[in-house]
């Protein structure tokens, strides 16, 4: 708190960011510890958590007062115009003190408070449960164990302490193999696929350099290949672009030469590092953000971002890994350049291909929590080096929505789920994305002091769930998404959930769903009905005809009921504009520069001019 | 002159190749004197292949050893190859086809010879648009009359035998008034809006020339549309062609109205593009849409060269904008370009579907294309002579109307429930526009249609559509009466490329319809959900 000196401004306005006509709605900020608030004079809320915010700017003064803009990580840009300087001083420095936290205590995880009790915070934590999943995908088996090996992280930090590695791996060579890999990580399992006995393991860049070597490295690779009983050969998947990799030999790392392991297959897939991605994504947003976007600027600007094809890039390499597994039978080895990034996007976009139970809401939540577990989201909730934020994530969530397009009956959840978890990965309400790797969340004793974000989404999973997500027909399907250029689209719903003028607003599957829910609750009414009518049929025989009968019939049905009742809600709705009716105002779109000329009135001399020129006639 | 004549050789036996989804196709083909057949064996599904001969706009033969390859290249964009035993028999069709498929003459084409069961000629088709509409504008307003001055299509070849003017002229003012238009196409009403009490007129450019002429009845015609609007109502003139191009067109004796000699009118000047270039931008996009191995910066690049999707917004704002002035100022609007026959009825087209609900039914749809479009004299058999694969030298060809279905198709993705039908039923227009055994979309105009007998020889593809059994296929399941003006965004990032017709075939929608069947049993309450025993009546 001693970061705010105003905790309220009046007569702010807050601008539309698209309108050319500077439309503005004036309200009152709001600066508390937690969020700031703005409250227009429709009595509309508008929050934004210091800790989605990215950046704050502060423009040069104008007539009207003081711009200030705010740009979030969940893609919400705000831009307010303070009356009086002073103000916007005060709430820029709160903003920028607020919005960057040096230590992860600070952080608004650890003092939210959902009014939940310790047995229930801790039940909350449980519901994924690690060794419960390795169970499900059949380990340990004849051929994997569980290695205890990392117990006391002793051999890599940022591995979790239970690791599934080959049988036949023995301490010694998962030792020497770690001194031979960056950061120590060596090669461990990440996903099993029980049918086919292959598995998709995860490492970092060996340290080969020009031509070193290590044999413990070697027979830990081979012990792999061993491990599937089908297929000897195993493929060795770098996922950086050939070029990284080899200028990374000159600082004594690299990658594997396959003349030194027997039967590996090399393959590079080539996607870029997270450097290039989130300049790409700057670039994205800074397109989509253009006042007065041409359709050619807005795809050229889409091309030379490239955001879409390094997604397409993400989306060819899990395809690659998914072909492996499922038609050469081959198990699969992944690695870049520490092992986190790219490395986990395309181990977890690869298994939710194959297994159509990381299709589900809990399935996708338990590939989540393994996610976080091997370094793949890298959010940047301290202030620290920027340069570390990756844009990862978000990139594994297009992908999956971009799946989520082809195949619209292969996912329980939908794009609404995404987006609520792309909120909280910046949001640091939860602990779920807190801290990046095992070590350092068991340090912060984060089932201790924060809550869990997935029971809050169980509770409203009604809200998640896809209407056209066919269980029976998907369960055994491994998709197999075709990435012609044409698949891949512009997510508008991501980068512009929050303006409210850019169309559609209405999601399709959201009314359906309603229908959905409507029509069961309609159908279980006729099964009531019915019921009472036999009852009453069964008393009428008695002679017995009340007016209850009629009651009973009365329009007021359940459905009407449930919909008027109101819950106090946890989680904010992320767009809350996806449910606004259809039908708006012509002011909201810019459809001409002409719309002053409406207003413009008619010369008077028009008219005496006509009567000239029709004397002439 | 007989089709015998232009069908080289009766049969040979093919294979036919329908794409990458769809198994190929044996049997023995045939050239009738409207379509390729292909009879596959007796066991075979399906039965019969037939397609019509007049949807095939490209034809490209090639030969080899003993036999031969066509391609078909069709007008709904689909492609298709056909190997054929024998070089004579090869080259034998491909003559035939390309002679049958490029015939001129209308009376001798495929609607004049259909048939179809359960249907009877003269049905559906005596669904006078002008007239019916006049009733309804008759309802709200009596400052507007149903002029038959045109009964002979003596005053204006494109325009309908009735047409709605100002209560207040008399016919002889009219007949004044075409004269100073080109083609003969005074103002008419396009479209009441009773909220406002405000008017969407169409007309084309006045022949102004050189010499900046003028004509009293048609400055009187303006006059008395402005006087018979809501009380104080402005006026807005909404030329679909620069200002510099309005200028330029007077040298050709056309141009566009003076300031001074309209008052309480205002001129606005919206270029939209029209004619070759329109029809090459389709055919560019078309042609990056048959490339499936391109990169994403190339497909990137395809698609912002090609221009189609910056048409779309024009066309989109445009429309709009004429839409704001009525609803939010109480002006009337005159949309014109040059002919008054292509963007002019694509801007007064859409301008109704964003404010009229009864438009965006499936029977108020159907009656807008037949006002707006057919009626209104879009010379569809010179639009749609050829789509986007056809190697002659383009004419009169433009997609003009399927811009009006790419827009439509635009406003039912942001707006899911709004329009009573879907995307079947614009996917269906599009072909039915190109190629169709039903005689709506035939000749030119009205009086062409009359000449011809289309309505009494052919039928109407209304009655073919609104059959029950192509209900399913043309209607939005999610359907709701909006009574509400529909205001679409029209930023970049609001519009998409329409993959439904334009990636049709090269990349089939499926999991898309199967996912559309769901919706359609979740809608319709017939599916079959867990537990839910029905209970036997009692």
């Amino acid at each position: 708190m001693e970061h705010i000196r105003t905790t309220k401004v009046e007569q702010v306005k807050l601008l539309d960011r698209f309108s050319t006509s500077n439309k503005s709605l004036t309200g009152t900020l709001y600066l508390t510890a937690t969020h700031l608030l703005f409250i227009d004079s429709h009595q509309k809320e508008t929050w934004i958590l210091h800790h989605h915010i990215a950046s704050v700017e502060k423009l040069a003064l104008t007539t009207s007062g003081c711009p200030l803009v705010i740009q979030c990580k969940n893609f919400r840009i705000v831009h307010f115009i303070v009356p009086r300087e002073r103000d916007c001083h005060d709430i820029y420095n709160s903003l920028l003190q607020l919005s960057k936290q040096a230590k992860y205590e600070d952080l608004y995880a650890f003092s939210y408070n959902p009014k939940q009790n310790d047995s229930e915070r801790l039940q909350g934590w449980q519901v994924i449960d690690l060794a419960e999943e390795y169970k499900r995908m059949g380990v340990p088996n004849s051929h994997w164990q569980l290695s205890d090996a990392n117990r006391e992280y002793k051999i890599c930090e940022t591995y979790p302490r239970e690791l599934y590695v080959p049988q036949i791996a023995s301490k010694p060579i998962i030792v020497g193999s770690s001194k031979f890999r960056s950061k120590g990580r060596f090669p461990v399992l990440s996903y099993y696929h029980q049918d086919k006995e292959a598995a998709i393991c995860r490492c970092s860049q060996p340290l080969s350099g020009f031509s070193a070597r290590c044999l413990e490295d070697e027979h830990l690779l081979q012990a792999i290949s061993k491990a599937n009983p089908v297929n000897r050969y195993m493929y060795v998947m770098d996922t950086r672009p050939k070029l990284n990799a080899m200028a990374n030999r000159a600082a004594g790392k690299g990658y594997e030469n396959e003349d030194n392991y027997s039967n590996i297959r090399f393959q590079f897939v080539g996607i870029e590092n997270i450097h290039v991605m989130r300049s790409s994504l700057q670039k994205l947003l800074e397109v989509s953000g253009t006042k007065g976007l041409s359709v050619n600027d807005f795809y050229s600007g889409l091309e030379s971002s490239g955001w879409l094809r390094h997604i397409k890039a993400v989306m060819d390499a899990a395809i690659f890994l998914a072909k492996a597994i499922m038609v050469e039978n081959a198990s699969v080895l992944v690695h870049c350049s520490d092992g986190w990034d790219r490395t986990s996007q395309v181990c977890s976009l690869g298994s939710l291909l194959l297994d159509s139970y990381y299709r589900t809401i809990k399935g996708f939540m338990v590939r989540i929590y393994s996610l976080v577990l091997s370094g793949g989201v890298r959010c940047g909730h301290l202030d620290g080096d920027p340069k570390e934020v990756s844009p990862v994530f978000t990139q594994f969530l297009e992908c999956v929505w971009h799946l989520t397009e082809q195949f619209p009956q292969a996912f329980e959840f939908n794009e609404e789920f995404l987006l609520q978890i792309h909120e909280h990965i910046h949001s640091c309400q939860f602990g779920n994305f807190l801290g990046n790797c095992q070590k350092e969340r068991e340090e912060l004793k984060l089932k201790e002091k924060t809550y869990s974000l997935w029971p809050f989404l169980l509770e409203d999973q009604k809200k998640y769930i896809n209407p056209l997500y066919s269980f029976k027909s998907q369960r055994f399907t491994v998709l197999e998404p075709n990435t012609v250029s044409f698949n891949f689209k512009f997510w508008r719903n991501m980068y512009h959930q929050f303006d409210r003028t850019l169309h559609p607003r209405q999601s399709v599957f959201n009314i359906i769903m309603n229908m959905n829910e409507q029509n069961k609750q309609l159908q279980k009414d006729i099964q009531d009905l019915e019921s009472k009518i036999k009852q009453r049929k069964n008393k009428q025989t008695d002679g017995v005809l009340t007016k209850e009968l009629l009651h009973s019939v009365c329009p007021e049905s359940p459905t009407l009921k449930t919909s008027l009742r109101f819950k106090e809600q946890t989680l904010l709705p992320v767009n809350d504009a996806l449910r606004t009716i259809e039908g708006s105002s012509p002011a909201d779109n810019r459809y001409s520069e002409y719309a002053e000329e409406f207003s413009k009135p008619e010369p008077a001399v028009v008219s005496l001019e006509y009567g000239v020129a029709r004397m002439t006639c | 002159m007989e089709f015998s004549e232009l069908i080289r050789t009766g049969r040979a036996q093919a294979q036919l190749l329908r794409g990458p989804e769809a198994p190929p196709l044996r049997g023995t083909l045939c050239v009738t004197g409207h379509h390729l057949l292909l009879s596959p064996g007796p066991q075979s599904t399906p039965d019969l292949w037939l397609l019509l001969l007049r949807s095939v706009d490209s034809i490209e033969k090639r030969v080899a050893g003993d036999s031969g390859t066509i391609t078909l290249r069709c007008k709904d964009l689909r492609v298709l190859q056909l190997e054929i035993e024998g070089v004579e028999a090869t080259l034998d069709i491909a003559r035939s086809i390309e002679a049958l498929s490029s015939l001129e003459s209308v009376i001798t084409s495929f609607p004049f010879f259909y048939r179809p069961k359960g249907l009877r000629l003269g049905d559906s088709w005596h669904f006078l648009p002008p007239e019916r509409y006049y009733k309804r504008v008759a309802r709200e307003t009596d400052a507007w009359r149903l002029s038959e001055v045109n009964e002979d299509f003596g005053l204006c070849p494109s325009y309908p035998r009735a047409v709605i003017v100002p209560r207040a002229v008399d016919d002889d003012v009219l007949a004044r008034s075409a004269r100073f238009r080109q083609g003969g196409r005074f103002p008419v009403l396009s479209y009441s809006h009773a909220p406002s009490g405000t008017v969407l007129l169409r007309s084309s450019q006045p022949l102004t020339g050189p010499q900046k002429r003028r004509c009293a009845e048609d400055e009187e015609l303006l006059r008395a549309v402005l006087a018979g609007a809501r009380p104080g109502a402005r006026g807005f003139i909404l030329d679909t062609r620069s200002a510099q191009a309005a200028k330029q067109a007077r040298m050709t004796g056309g141009g566009t109205e003076a300031k001074a000699a309209y008052p309480g009118w205002k001129r606005l000047h919206r270029p939209l593009e029209r004619g070759r270039p329109l029809q090459e931008s389709f055919v560019r996009l078309v042609e990056a849409c048959g490339d499936p191995e391109q990169s994403m910066d190339r497909w990137l690049s395809r698609l912002e060269g090609c221009r189609w999707l910056a048409h779309v917004k024009e066309a989109l704002s445009t429309a709009c904008l004429a839409a704001q002035a009525m609803e939010r100022e109480g002006a009337c609007i005159l949309v014109h370009g040059a002919e008054g026959t292509d963007s002019t009825l694509l801007v007064t087209s859409l301008a109704q579907l964003i404010l009229d609900p009864m438009s965006r039914t499936i029977a108020g749809f159907q009656e807008l294309i037949e006002r707006e479009w057919i009626q209104a004299g879009h010379p569809f058999q010179l639009r749609c002579a050829h789509s986007a694969f056809s190697q002659a030298r383009p004419k009169h060809e433009a997609p003009t109307f399927l811009l009006f279905l790419d827009c439509v198709w635009q406003l039912g993705r942001q707006f899911p429930l709004s329009l009573e039908f879907g995307e079947g039923l614009l996917l269906a227009l599009f072909e039915h526009a190109y190629a169709s055994p039903f005689g709506t979309f035939l000749c030119n105009s009205e009086k062409e249609r009359c000449l011809c007998e289309v309505r009494t020889r052919t039928h109407s593809l209304w009655s073919g559509l609104n059959q029950p059994k192509e209900q399913r296929k043309l209607r939005n399941p999610l359907y709701v009466l909006n009574p509400l003006a529909i205001w679409p965004s029209v930023e970049p990032q609001s519009l998409r490329l329409w993959q439904g017709l334009f990636l049709r075939w090269t990349h089939p929608p499926e999991p898309a319809e199967v996912a559309w069947e769901k919706v359609w049993q979740i809608v319709t309450g017939r599916e079959e959900t867990e537990g839910s025993q029905p209970t036997a009546s009692a």
